[in-house]
């Protein structure tokens, strides 16, 4: 500050104000997109047939209960076994380590299409030693292997979320915890677990988004999902609209999902905003 | 799997493209025929990658006989309509029926084949006739878009029809034990019979067609409003027929002929 009062401020550049190029990008880019959403509304418009409406609308429905089960069931049972997953990949007995990097590095490698594929077709033609061991029961019906292979799956990447979010926090935080003699488990329940979850919330989301749409390929072992309800309705209409309400299906899907993890995000972030 | 189908497909289509672009061919007709590729005897992918069986045989007595230059195309069956509709190819020639539903959106040669459904069972099954009450409760396989599982889903209302993308798939969820019956071609169910793994299973009956469901036949479906290729495509069928060379091809894969009357 000099000495006759007067402060020296460096300003902003000015914004640049009228049509500048980015600007001119983003609007014709904006007009494109809306076009086709107009495009896709006149469409749907023209091609309303309450018939069909009236027909596949409560297949729609069945199929959608189906998706939402599964992936709920998937994820949760999923979010359950990544724990111990995990677990084992920060253990430091190398042989635990290596085999929960096994089963990562599998699961993440493999198409999910592959995996479901092989546990309903493949462990299906050994019906004989299923059936002594007492799992056929479980393994015959199309949608406990479909829950199965997704929970395998999504297990994979959840533990992987877990670890990279429980790393993300500060070896400090254990090491304060152990100097106010908290157990190691007390640590991560009480201390760790609950920073770790803020940075985990939003892959979390994206992998159950992930899933929702990776279901779609389930109608490949006969469980008639969403994706399912629409080939079959398309192969009878032969009208591309079913396609387009399974799309916004989905969307709209996705959309609650995103406004629910936006909510959970506000609600534990809340010690954080100023 | 159906990523290696794919690239084994490519290489015979690019060697028929060599083929047909060094052939100078002047005015003769050039055709694309889409097939499905995994419904045998009628259309399949052999382990080297080429198409054989009745429909593809058929097909190249047509083109033959049109003299047409044919190359063919293989497509997954549930999407093989919007294809032709797409101009992916020119006509299909993969064993569909001539059906209400679908002639709303393609138009058809005249039949080419007609043979009846028929129920497959595990030899061992206590199921003993073909009606909608002594399959009641039981599971049925049927390849999903077809008249079969349209059939399947009208007639044995009171039967769990499972719907499986391809024949392969039902095939194998036969021989795994998951399926009581399954729903198809009679010819294509015989050949899964006479399959290493079809000695899992009998042919419990044939079934009477319904027509308002499975149509007049089986014939080849072209874009709507192409009359002069379905007119050529009608002569030929009518000239093979005529001139002995369907019956020769009829014999090397049926003991019957399967034109039906």
């Amino acid at each position: 500050m000099s000495a006759n009062g007067t402060i020296a401020v460096e300003r902003p550049p000015e914004v640049k104000q009228g049509w500048t190029r980015a600007r001119i990008i983003g609007v014709v880019l904006l007009t494109i997109w809306a076009a086709l959403g107009l495009g896709v509304l006149i469409f749907m418009v023209n091609a309303w047939d309450p018939d069909i409406f009236a027909r596949y609308a409560p297949r729609y429905l069945s199929g959608l209960w189906v998706t939402i089960q599964l992936v709920a069931v998937s994820v949760i049972c999923g979010a359950l076994l990544s724990v111990p997953i995990a677990l084992g990949r920060m253990s430091r007995n190398k042989l635990i380590a290596g085999l929960a990097y096994a089963y990562v590095y599998f699961f993440r490698g493999t198409p999910l299409l592959a995996q479901t594929f092989l546990i309903y077709y493949g462990l299906g033609s050994f019906r004989p030693e299923l059936q002594a061991i007492g799992l056929w029961g479980f393994f015959r019906e199309a949608w406990y292997c479909a829950a199965f292979a997704f929970t395998l799956n999504t297990s994979a990447y959840q533990a992987e979320i877990l670890r990279g979010a429980v790393e993300s926090v500060g070896r400090g935080q254990w090491e304060a915890a152990s100097a106010l003699g908290l157990s190691k488990l007390q640590t991560l329940r009480k201390i760790i677990i609950p920073q770790a979850l803020i940075v985990a919330l939003r892959p979390y989301g994206n992998e159950i988004i992930l899933m929702i749409k990776g279901s779609a390929i389930v109608a490949i072992i006969t469980v008639y999902d969403l994706m399912g309800e629409t080939r079959r309705a398309y192969a009878r209409t032969f009208d591309f609209q079913t396609y387009i309400w399974a799309a916004i299906i989905y969307l709209g899907i996705v959309e609650v999902l995103r406004n629910a993890i936006d909510w959970i995000e506000l609600r534990i972030t809340k010690h954080l905003k100023r | 799997m159906l990523i290696s189908r794919r690239i084994a497909l490519a290489l015979p289509a690019a060697a028929l493209a060599l083929a047909v672009g060094s052939a100078h061919a002047q005015d003769t007709m050039k055709l694309k025929i889409g097939t499905e590729g995994a419904y045998p005897p009628f259309n399949n992918l052999t382990a080297d990658g080429s198409l054989e069986g009745f429909d593809v045989d058929i097909a190249k007595a047509l083109c033959a006989e049109m003299k047409a230059e044919c190359e063919f195309v293989t497509q997954d069956w549930d999407g093989i309509i919007p294809a032709l509709q797409a101009g992916k190819f020119d006509a299909i020639i993969a064993s569909m029926s001539i059906t209400e539903d679908r002639k709303k959106q393609v138009d058809f040669s005249n039949k080419y084949y007609n043979t009846p459904p028929a129920l497959v069972v595990p030899k061992e099954s206590d199921i003993t006739g073909t009606s909608r009450e002594d399959l009641a409760g039981k599971v049925i396989g049927a390849q999903g878009a077809t008249t079969h599982a349209t059939f399947a889903e009208t007639t044995f209302s009171d039967s769990d029809v499972k719907v499986y993308p391809t024949a392969e798939e039902y095939k194998l969820d036969m021989v795994n034990g998951r399926l009581d019956a399954v729903i198809d071609d009679v010819i294509v169910l015989q050949e899964f019979l006479d399959s290493e793994d079809g000695a899992c299973c009998k042919v419990l009956g044939t079934l009477t067609p319904d027509e308002a469901i499975y149509g007049p036949g089986i014939g080849i479906a072209v874009r709507q409003g192409e009359d002069e290729l379905r007119e050529k495509l009608n002569a030929a069928i009518t000239a093979i027929r005529e001139n002995g060379k369907y019956k020769e091809i009829n014999d090397q894969y049926f003991s019957f002929d399967v034109y039906g009357d």
